[in-house]
């Protein structure tokens, strides 16, 4: 499946009723994002969470910023899925604009999103809204 | 005396709680076990009747607390069979602990000088002897383990010799589980006249610890891994190395006399604890070790046996599921790794069927590598733990293989 935008993935959780529903969702939104070829794993690009380890590349065309992101684990790889549906080719100022924390709300998934989890999500938000910043 | 599970459990108000309204199966033990209703009460009366500093106030009120973080004092040193009180040194917890006596080694070491670790060690008892060595330019000598997570005590035997000056190693293995044969550890190292110290932030919750038994110099262990509060930690240090050990610290509380130029430090065991103490935590811990001391430690060490040897069976049965960490002894902690499923999504899954496990390095990354691994997924286990939980992780783990295949 194409990657759905944040107001689709908002729709379609909000349809399941059951957890592993929609942890089913979360792992197959995962599927739909490419993975990052390992000679794009380089150090710079990882952000090492003491669980799991993510890499964010980032580009900018006609002044919207690009990212691709992979990690290790299935689960943190569907919810980068989540950050990318909302943060992909958008503005500078729409990134920043955006309400992530409000988004996970949403989604009933803030706990995954929170900085006491060691899985590099919310470290890969943080660099994101940097770049907007400085890009902006 | 026996070990009704149940009736232990019905002290811990925390275990009747529901995760996402199915009931908590807590299994993440070594990284911070539960508190009994004992010691919540001690901490809610320190609070509540006799908050004030202590060993200084001119009031009542100062004199009682004084008495009770002292009685805690003595109750740890009963509870580890301490030759004096005075050997009981108050920490933050065993990583403190482990600073304190790292610390004071870095100013006495010299290039030549040998410090003996193992392959096994947490960041505590490694980073801390690392850095002691880089300071002073002495060597760093890494004991290896076998793939099983035994420690290969022929070689570590084989480090030991006239240049080594600390030895330290844990009493139980945060992230595989070994038990290691502490006394004949220390009996080899003290052929060499060898400074030991344990790790036994692993090791306190699983059994009696008898300090003079062991023959160790420096035992330190953490209160909230034996059921008392985070914050919390004791090193215990044989009274002879501590009396003139560096003080490391330095404050209020230590001194003997001060002068805008110079001081002298006062006894032990003040000496080594500069600052007001964490005068809760330490009451709390007391009440913790005078809780667990009158448990029949015997029948806990049995029931624990039969969780973790119910949890190996069971792990057989799991296709794909290895574990790390198989020495024949081991204690409380059930590591593994899966294939096909990374242990963060095996954490997450669990976590949302109310089991709580720890997921990650383990603060031991230099031991993943050398099994060439990332990390674990790591079920610990206490005395608290029945053997319907340990049923329960294992469906739930099986859940998490379907979704994750």
């Amino acid at each position: 499946m194409a990657l759905p935008s944040s107001e689709e993935i908002i729709e379609d959780l909000a349809f399941f009723d059951d957890w592993e529903q929609r942890y089913q969702y979360i792992i197959d939104l995962g599927k739909a994002l490419p993975r990052l070829q390992d000679e794009q794993k380089t150090p710079e690009r990882l952000v090492k969470g003491c669980q799991s380890s993510v890499w964010l590349v980032t580009s900018v065309n006609e002044g919207k910023l690009h990212f691709d992101a992979d990690s290790d684990a299935v689960i943190v790889h569907g919810l980068l899925a989540l950050v990318m549906a909302a943060y992909n080719d958008k503005t500078p100022q729409q990134i920043l604009d955006f309400d992530i924390d409000g988004y996970f709300e949403a989604l009933d998934l803030e706990r995954h999103i929170s900085p006491t989890r060691g899985n590099g999500l919310r470290s890969i938000v943080g660099k994101i809204q940097t770049l907007a910043k400085q890009t902006a | 005396m026996s070990f009704d599970v149940q009736a232990v459990r019905a002290q811990f108000p925390i275990l009747s709680q529901q995760v996402d309204g199915k009931p908590l199966i807590y299994l993440d033990n070594a990284a911070t076990t539960q508190k009994p209703q004992a010691v919540i009460d001690a901490l809610m009366s320190f609070y509540t009747q006799t908050n004030a500093n202590v060993h200084r106030g001119a009031h009542k009120l100062s004199d009682e607390a004084t008495r009770r973080y002292e009685k805690a004092r003595d109750q740890v040193a009963a509870f580890i069979n301490a030759n004096s009180r005075e050997e009981v040194i108050w920490t933050a917890g065993t990583t403190e602990g482990i600073n304190l006596v790292a610390h004071g080694l870095a100013k006495q070491l010299e290039a030549g000088d040998e410090v003996v670790v193992t392959e096994m060690e947490h960041h505590a008892n490694l980073v801390t002897w690392q850095q002691a060595c880089i300071q002073s330019g002495a060597t760093l000598r890494v004991a290896p383990i076998f793939d099983n997570g035994e420690l290969d005590i022929e070689t570590f035997q084989s480090y030991l010799g006239p240049n080594t000056r600390m030895v330290a190693f844990p009493h139980v293995s945060n992230a595989l589980g070994t038990l290691n044969p502490v006394k004949d550890l220390v009996a080899m190292a003290k052929r060499y006249d060898a400074l030991v110290l344990v790790d036994g932030a692993q090791g306190i919750a699983h059994g009696g610890v008898d300090v003079q038994d062991l023959g160790c110099d420096f035992y330190a262990f953490s209160g909230h891994k034996l059921f008392g509060p985070t914050g919390i930690g004791v090193l215990w240090g044989r009274r002879s190395v501590l009396e003139d050990w560096p003080v490391w610290m330095t404050g209020g509380e230590m001194i003997a006399e001060v002068s805008y130029q110079s001081a002298s430090w006062g006894a032990l065991p003040l000496r080594l604890e500069a600052g007001t103490p964490h005068i809760a935590g330490a009451i709390g811990l007391g009440a913790a070790v005078e809780w667990f001391g009158s448990l029949d430690l015997a029948a806990v060490q049995a029931h624990e046996k039969a969780l973790i040897e119910s949890a190996m069976l069971q792990a057989r049965n799991i296709e794909g599921m290895r574990l790390i960490g198989t020495a024949p002894n081991k204690v409380g902690i059930l590591s593994f790794v899966m294939d096909n499923a990374h242990p963060a999504d095996i954490g997450f899954i669990l976590d949302r069927q109310g089991v709580a496990i720890r997921t990650g390095d383990n603060c031991a990354q230099p031991l993943m590598n050398r099994l060439g691994i990332n990390g674990t997924a790591r079920a610990s286990f206490s005395l608290y733990n029945t053997l319907d939980e340990v049923d329960a992780f294992f469906v739930a783990l099986r859940k998490a293989q379907s979704m994750l295949a």
